[in-house]
């Protein structure tokens, strides 16, 4: 069969079983839209903005490990495009991202609708590509596949320029079936004589932590994991990024670790001798001040990718490895021998004794919604069991606190760029993927507002996502800093003239609810998730003046956070 | 320290891009950065003179070899091994002073490559530090010019940077 290069990009997407492609047509992609026509098998659902294309693949890759497949046409398609493309790369999601590019003779005269896309989106890619001639199309596309999803995964942008989808020019097409690089060979098992060494390491711990992020559950190590703390016995923290990989009701979970995690995960990190990081890369908002960080600990560090061992951190023993095959190993090390559970006593009395301080109390009291008790209500109307996406800020915070997420890839969320309007589109994208599953968006009203405009698209596909609006009025993590660094001096973060969002969900033709009163919003909540086939925005009215607790300011070590005025004296 | 790291790169276009985006997207620095195919047409060699503590080095050599193009890297730092730049000079040659730049660019086996009624051009191979001396030795006044390659380098021995 001979295909143009528009047919071979859609029959290179059915080869890689590609379900959906999120994009908006324009000029350069003109050929490739006529291609996506003419077929059933791959979808395109049509955004409202190219950023929200990339959050939906990206919503989609991150809820199911598939590489997320965006469709974008060349200049400013290609820039809205940088947001999201950035957002995947800095939490290593797998994207393939195809932009229209002008055609090949004339790159580089402005022409219109030209920008250097390659350029541009270099610095926010794992790798990309512009294919300048058709016989070169399907294998860049098995790459930028391959890339994306081996390894540390990553966004891969492909650039074609108009005339390499000319359909009157075309060619013989064979899908490769595997695809060999002599210039990538990501690493699979770890070496084991490390991975001895480490375990020697951990069996004569005294004070053990193992601290895990995003990387468990992109290289889908969730089980190994379970094990792997079940049989050491130690206690586990873990990133933002990494929630869900571990139960997060389980009683050797200390909670989420870094900025803003608990009194007992980050004072566990301070006073913990062996400290096991697994998937995880050492974030500032991780390891507040790297000056104060673990002062006492000895670091076995396990990465898929070898530039994040020792770049933030100095570590002990490194092991590069695919997480999942190091796990095993570790555990075919540890082997027959019985951890005694009572060496680590004397651990976990004093974890006990953090935890009694209960860092995530808050005014239960009080004649407002509290956003915590927002959460708390969602979790207990949703079983603890959907699918949780969101924007940044302090909603964001208060979900990854109060939602303990059992399962990995059910929080979705923009954990290394910190991208407001992540996560109505993110939402689209899981919705896709899982249309049974409930997926709860949620957010602020200042988040909400940067990629708004997707609501047309949920009414387009019938998309029921419910948004959970903690409607605070403000920026609320900026206030927060403006309240404790800048003397209360609110800047710019009081965001005036809000539009009314229930008539705004209506006009969209979804359901709008307000709620003000605590005690109506868990039947709120319910009627609202009753709703099976409509998408509701639950506009939910909380305390304007509520903060994040615990909160470890910038500059300052895991001993010394601030605490919430409901926390419990320590005993 | 100084660094000098051999690179065998997918000779692409945009790779050299890829390599100077990094340094400067991450803060590195790079003192010299020079790259030409190699005998196999599909691969680019470079050198690249880096400078930093072992940390940074460190860095730097992974976050070269996560580039997807990056074939094979060599700190050849870490070993035996030689380092060559070129340089040429434009002076001014006149009357009194042309049997002396003659003179001077012999003793440091240089050769002139172009000559006019009052200027010679100068060519030189050697170690950076032999070019550095050279052009301090040449008056001042009368470099008009000065261009050099950066270090090309190679480990000595059998073993070395190949496929």
């Amino acid at each position: 069969m001979e295909f143009s290069g528009a047919e071979i990009i859609v029959q290179c997407l059915k080869e890689e079983g590609v379900e959906y492609v999120f994009g908006y047509p324009g000029g350069a992609v003109l050929h490739i839209y006529d291609a996506l026509f003419k077929q059933q098998a791959v979808q395109h659902i049509l955004v409202r903005h190219e950023q929200g294309a990339v959050h939906a693949a990206d919503g989609y890759a991150r809820a199911t490990g598939k590489a997320g497949v965006a469709l974008v046409t060349s200049g400013p398609g290609a820039t809205n495009a940088v947001t999201g493309i950035a957002t995947a790369y800095m939490d290593s999601i797998p994207l393939v991202v195809l932009s229209g590019q002008v055609p090949t003779p004339v790159i580089g005269s402005d022409a219109f609708q030209e920008v250097d896309t390659v350029g541009i989106t270099r610095p926010c890619v794992k790798h990309n590509f512009l294919v300048k001639d058709v016989r070169d199309l399907t294998l860049t596309i098995k790459k930028a596949f391959f890339i994306a999803t081996s390894g540390r995964p990553g966004p891969v942008v492909v650039d074609i320029p108009k005339d390499v989808t000319d359909p009157r020019v075309k060619i013989p097409f064979e899908y490769p079936k595997t695809i060999k690089m002599r210039s990538y060979n990501p690493v699979t098992r770890g070496h084991y004589g490390q991975i001895k060494r480490a375990v020697e390491m951990m069996l004569g711990a005294k004070r053990p932590v193992i601290y895990t992020g995003g990387g468990v559950i992109l290289g889908e190590a969730s089980e190994a994991l379970r094990e792997f703390v079940r049989k050491t016995g130690f206690p586990i923290t873990s990133t933002l990024m990494g929630l869900g990989a571990f139960p997060g009701n389980d009683p050797q979970f200390l909670g989420m670790l870094g900025m803003h995690g608990t009194y007992e995960a980050n004072m566990a990190m301070h006073e913990t001798d062996v400290l096991i990081a697994i998937g995880a890369r050492f974030d500032d908002r991780v390891t507040g001040s790297i000056k104060h960080f673990c002062p006492h600990a000895h670091i076995i560090h396990v990465d898929v990718d070898p530039s994040s061992i020792s770049k933030n951190v100095r570590v002990d023993v490194p092991i590069v490895g695919q997480v999942g095959l190091v796990l095993k190993d570790m555990l075919h090390a540890l082997g027959e021998i019985e951890i005694q559970p009572q060496s680590l006593d004397d651990w976990w009395e004093q974890i006990r004794k953090w935890r009694a301080m209960q860092c995530l109390q808050y005014d239960r009291a009080s004649p407002k919604i509290k956003p915590q008790f927002a959460i708390e209500t969602l979790y207990r109307v949703t079983g603890g069991d959907a699918y949780i996406t969101s924007d940044v800020g302090q909603h964001q915070m208060f979900a990854a606190q109060f939602y303990p997420f059992d399962k990995p890839r059910r929080w979705i969320n923009s954990g290394g760029l910190g991208t407001m309007g992540f996560g109505l589109p993110a939402a689209m994208g899981v919705k896709l993927a899982f249309p049974e599953a409930e997926v709860a968006c949620v957010t602020g009203e200042a988040s909400i507002q940067m990629c708004i405009q997707e609501l047309a698209t949920c009414k387009q596909y019938g998309l029921p996502v419910k948004i959970v609006l903690l409607n605070n009025g403000y920026m609320g993590m900026v206030r927060q800093w403006q309240e404790f660094f800048y003397e209360g001096r609110y800047s710019h973060s009081y965001v005036d003239a809000l539009p009314d969002f229930v008539k705004l969900a209506e006009s969209f033709g979804h359901v709008g609810m307000r709620v003000t009163a605590p005690d109506q919003l868990e039947a709120a909540m319910r009627e609202a998730f009753a709703m099976q086939d409509r998408l509701v925005f639950m506009d939910v009215v909380v305390d304007p003046a509520e903060n994040v607790y615990p909160m470890i300011e910038m500059g300052k070590g895991h001993d010394e956070m601030r605490l919430s005025p409901y926390t419990t004296e320590l005993a | 320290m100084r660094h000098i790291i051999s690179i065998l790169i997918e000779n692409e276009s945009g790779a050299l891009s890829r390599v100077a985006g990094l340094f400067s997207a991450r803060g590195y620095n790079i003192e010299s950065l020079s790259v030409a195919p190699t005998e196999d047409p599909s691969l680019s060699r470079m050198t690249l003179v880096t400078a930093g503590n072992e940390e940074i080095i460190e860095q730097i050599k992974k976050q070269l070899n996560k580039l997807i193009d990056i074939v094979k890297l060599l700190d050849l730092s870490e070993g035996p091994h030689i380092e060559r730049e070129m340089l040429m000079i434009k002076v001014k040659a006149e009357k009194g002073a042309r049997e002396e730049i003659k003179r001077l660019a012999d003793i440091f086996r240089a050769k002139i490559i172009d000559v006019t009624d009052t200027s010679y051009i100068i060519e030189i191979t050697g170690s950076p530090e032999k070019l550095d001396a050279f052009v301090r030795a040449m008056h001042k006044d009368l470099i008009l010019e000065v261009v050099r390659s950066g270090p090309l380098g190679i480990a000595r021995g059998p073993k070395g940077l190949s496929l």
